[in-house]
């Protein structure tokens, strides 16, 4: 199978997924009387703009780095539905820390980040825990653990533990970090009054740092056949506990940042309005990628983009929240789209050594023109 | 007028062609056997005949009546039954719910018990299948489990019979059992399908055979005017490989060293009961036993995935008893797994990558810590060239490799690195003539080189032909001690269900009583 082939086949799923999607996104429109191809030239325009460009690249910086934690797990057939209460909890505890601190502004930004990323893999390590020692499933210890975080997160965001009453609303919130904790901007995008978050930087580094993870060392290659197939991982050497405990601490570790553009390029402390539900999407966009880093990229852009340029339908009055039918459509083509081509490729591939070994004695032709 | 008759049957996948022009003609009452390698297209064709899939050309012809297959429902409704090579049985299931399962007779709502439990005794009694209708599948033998489903098969009308491969979980005794019981069905007016790739079964039970030999059939003979080697040419289109060793290699060396070793289940049974056994240098040591009598979980200590309850294990002069499997393989220990498939390969990654598997922290597949791809594509290249594995490049997906080739890829990735000891589960199960003797030449050449092996197999050619020391495993324990110079296939089988050897072994007679194929049936 040529380089070029495997590449098309690898884009095929996506590809075939989005377009379904979009019909059946252009037929929800149709039935709430209104033009597809307009609110569809409007999104473009509307994304076409610098400032909007710049939103969708920090939606998508949060969106990659969810994604990538929760592919970590995807990996190995660890599903961490936790993403979503470890990033909260490491931001809602960082974002204190971060308040609290008054250093210099390298120590002060690694300090915080440090502290996220410990809280993060700290909850997840309560879930790896709890499946190598007793056997719970991590699917519904982190889906119990996300409920307790917000419990958590509740009793101590409250004034006189670790809340202050946000100037100038009735928010209440972590003490906003000061100047020395704050990541700037970068002015990536020419001609946007805004600026893109300065940690999108960190976003690159967790997908480098991933891919090289899971490509070129052994613990990366221990995972994946892990994920592959537990039992030869295990004739093979493999230490399934262990490889449970990591996967899932470096999980949680990178969860731990999901939240951390927005802390130290925006917010500046943890309110009650702090972006929730991100362990979610990224469960989604890991899908989309097929836990591929660059796949992942993709695919948090899309997401940055739809999430972003659908408010410009809402001055036309179409409701917001077709936008998460076609996400919802998206994921769920995908998964179909690459169980499809995954059988196709395998057998596309059995079928070119059987033929490329001479195991078809007959030609094909020579069969089709032998009647019985 | 023949009971089945398939004609010309083509059956093609894209770019392969598995079944090309293919004529049977199966008469009633007889035994029709279709022999061939593994691969060659029996599974294929008989998939056709019970409507698993429609063949691309060819007609199948019932008691004289043309017909099309959609599903096997319709291939019963014709009086087509299939008794698979893996059991299809509830375990937690009686033999009356298992044979009635999707066909229950009833009262009104209610499972008519009374008149199932009539029809299985009076079909037990009339083909000589006798089975205690209450008794639960998990409490029975595998000769047993497989009268189950060939009661299962009759209850539902069967006129002919496919049996896939019948034999292969069987020992002789359970054999000749099952032969009997097909004459007696032959004598009833059943036709009876039977494939196998055993020459000397087929000979034995078969009236006509049909060699089968790359998707095409070679010959039909009678079985009285054919001689097995004259069958196994015909399949093979060549001489036929043996399994002898030439002289023997055996150093006083141990490499293994095993003491009063134990492994119990979860229910606290022992399922390896103080095994105890040495392996030098250049030796290649059998285990023969019964499948499911603690072969399976005494590799699996010996590996390190399990552990043992009592005993220890020493490797040269290192106690290794609670090593884990990495270490262990580092210290030069290979290991075939009984099930390459489950155990040995990732389907789903290339052959490189899984040349990497199982020596995932040494050269040539690591260099300063981490992966070397280009070291481990280079030396999957030399394991193709030397192991003569049949295939394109080393890029392809594992699963796409034959049976066969995919062995070999296994055995020489477990050679690799210069192993002390191999620990090898069944190395030519499921693989062709060709690998088979491809397989026991790398064997032997490793064990003149000083290679210790531990062999596990199933079959008994194999193990007396490859064995320097062979031993009898039955219910976890080593019970018999047998010289492979001199035992014979029959002998072996007995001394493996426990009746103990005619002459010479340590056959404790105290093991004879009873069923021993406990668990047998996985």
């Amino acid at each position: 199978m040529t380089v070029l082939r495997r590449i098309g086949l690898a884009l095929a799923a996506p590809v075939l997924a989005l377009v379904f999607s979009l019909v059946v996104t252009a037929l929800v429109l149709l039935a709430s009387h209104t033009s597809p191809i307009d609110d569809m030239r409007q999104m473009l325009d509307y994304a076409s703009q610098p400032r909007t460009q710049a939103l969708i690249l920090n939606s998508a910086t949060t969106y990659y780095i969810a994604a990538v934690a929760v592919a970590i797990g995807f990996r190995m057939n660890l599903f961490n539905i936790g993403v979503d209460g470890q990033y909260r909890l490491a931001a809602m505890l960082a974002a204190s820390l971060g308040g609290w601190l008054t250093l210099s502004p390298i120590l002060h930004i690694g300090l915080v980040l440090a502290a996220a990323v410990a809280v993060g893999a700290l909850w997840a390590a309560v879930a790896a825990f709890l499946k190598v020692t007793r056997g719970v499933s991590e699917v519904i210890s982190t889906i119990m653990l996300n409920y307790i975080a917000t419990g958590i997160i509740g009793y101590l965001l409250a004034p006189g533990r670790l809340a202050v009453a946000v100037t100038g609303s009735n928010n209440i919130g972590t003490r906003p970090i000061p100047p020395s904790g704050q990541v700037p901007g970068i002015g990536l995008v020419p001609g946007s009054p805004l600026k893109v978050y300065g940690l999108i930087v960190l976003a690159v580094v967790v997908g480098v740092g991933y891919w090289f993870l899971l490509s070129r060392t052994r613990f990366g290659f221990d995972l994946r056949a892990t994920g592959a197939n537990e039992s030869a991982a295990v004739a093979s050497g493999v230490n399934v506990r262990r490889t449970i405990v990591v996967s899932m601490v470096l999980s949680g570790g990178v969860a731990g940042l999901i939240g951390m553009p927005v802390l130290l390029g925006s917010s500046y402390g943890y309110a009650l309005n702090f972006p929730t539900g991100l362990g979610f999407t990224g469960i989604a966009i890991a899908l989309l990628g097929r836990n591929h880093p660059v796949g992942i990229a993709f695919g948090a852009l899309l997401w940055g983009f739809l999430d972003n340029s659908v408010t410009i339908l809402q001055l036309g009055g179409v409701a917001k929240e077709i936008v998460f039918i076609t996400e919802g459509v998206i994921v769920l083509s995908v998964v179909v789209a690459y169980e499809i081509v995954r059988r196709y490729r395998v057998r596309a591939e059995q079928q070119a050594v059987g033929s490329q070994l001479g195991r078809t004695t007959a030609t094909p032709a020579a069969a089709e023109g032998a009647t019985a | 007028m023949p009971a089945i008759e398939l004609q010309g049957i083509t059956k093609r996948f894209p770019g392969v062609v598995a079944n090309q022009d293919i004529d049977i003609a199966v008469a009633r009452g007889t035994v029709h056997a279709i022999v061939g390698e593994n691969g060659a297209g029996k599974s294929t064709l008989m998939k056709t005949l019970y409507g698993m899939h429609r063949p691309d050309e060819g007609t199948i012809t019932v008691d004289g009546r043309t017909v099309t297959l959609h599903s096997p429902s319709e291939a019963i409704a014709l009086g087509i039954g299939m008794v698979h090579q893996h059991f299809k049985l509830a375990d937690n299931f009686t033999v009356l719910e298992n044979i009635v399962l999707g066909a229950e007779p009833r009262r009104g709502l209610r499972l008519d018990v009374a008149t199932a439990r009539e029809r299985i005794v009076e079909l037990g009694r009339s083909y000589g299948l006798t089975v205690d209708p209450d008794a639960l599948i998990e409490d029975l033998g595998v000769g047993e489990r497989q009268r189950v489903e060939i009661l299962k098969v009759l209850y539902r009308g069967a006129r002919t019979l496919i049996l896939d491969e019948p034999t292969a979980v069987l020992v002789p005794h359970e054999v000749d059992e099952l032969f009997d019981a097909l004459r007696e069905l032959k004598g009833e007016g059943l036709s009876i399908i039977f494939i196998s790739h055993k020459l000397d079964e087929v000979l034995s039970v078969a009236d006509e055979i049909t060699v089968i030999r790359r998707g095409a059939t070679v010959a039909t003979v009678r079985s009285s005017e054919v001689s097995a080697r004259q069958l196994a040419e015909l399949m093979v289109g060549s001489e036929l490989p043996s399994p002898q060793t030439s002289e023997s290699t055996v150093t006083d060396r141990v490499v293994l060293d095993v003491v009063e070793l134990t492994v119990l289940a979860a229910d606290g049974r022992p399922v390896v009961d103080g095994v105890s056994l040495q392996i030098r240098a250049g030796e290649v040591l059998g285990i023969a036993g019964v499948e499911g009598n603690g072969q399976a979980e005494l590799v699996e200590v010996l590996m390190g995935i399990r552990r043992a309850a009592a005993g220890t294990v020493r490797l040269g002069d290192q106690d290794i008893t609670d090593w884990h499997t990495r270490r262990r393989r580092e210290a030069g220990i290979g290991f075939i797994p009984e099930d390459r498939t489950r155990s040995g390969l990732l389907g789903e990654s290339s052959l490189w990558e899984n040349r990497i598997l199982g020596h995932q922290t040494r050269p040539p597949n690591v260099r300063h810590g981490l992966i070397d791809r280009a070291g481990a594509r280079a030396d999957t290249e030399r394991i193709v060239r030397e192991y003569d594995v049949r295939t394109p490049s080393v890029d392809v997906l594992a699963s796409a490799l034959s049976g066969g080739n995919q062995q070999k890829l296994l055995v020489g990735r477990e050679m690799s690195g210069s192993p002390r000891l191999l620990i090898a589960g069944h190395p030519t199960r499921g693989v062709d003539v060709g690998a088979q003797a491809a397989i026991w030449d790398q064997l032997r050449a490793a064990r003149a080189q000083g290679l210790a092996v531990l062999l596990v197999s199933a079959d008994l050619d194999e193990l007396i032909g490859l064995s320097d020391t062979l031993m009898v495993i039955l219910r976890g324990r080593i019970v018999a001690d047998v010289d492979p110079a001199t035992v014979t296939p029959e002998q072996l089988g007995s001394a493996m269900t426990g009746a103990g050897l005619p002459d010479g072994g340590q056959g404790t007679p105290g093991e004879s009583a009873g069923p021993v194929e406990e668990g047998g049936g996985r």
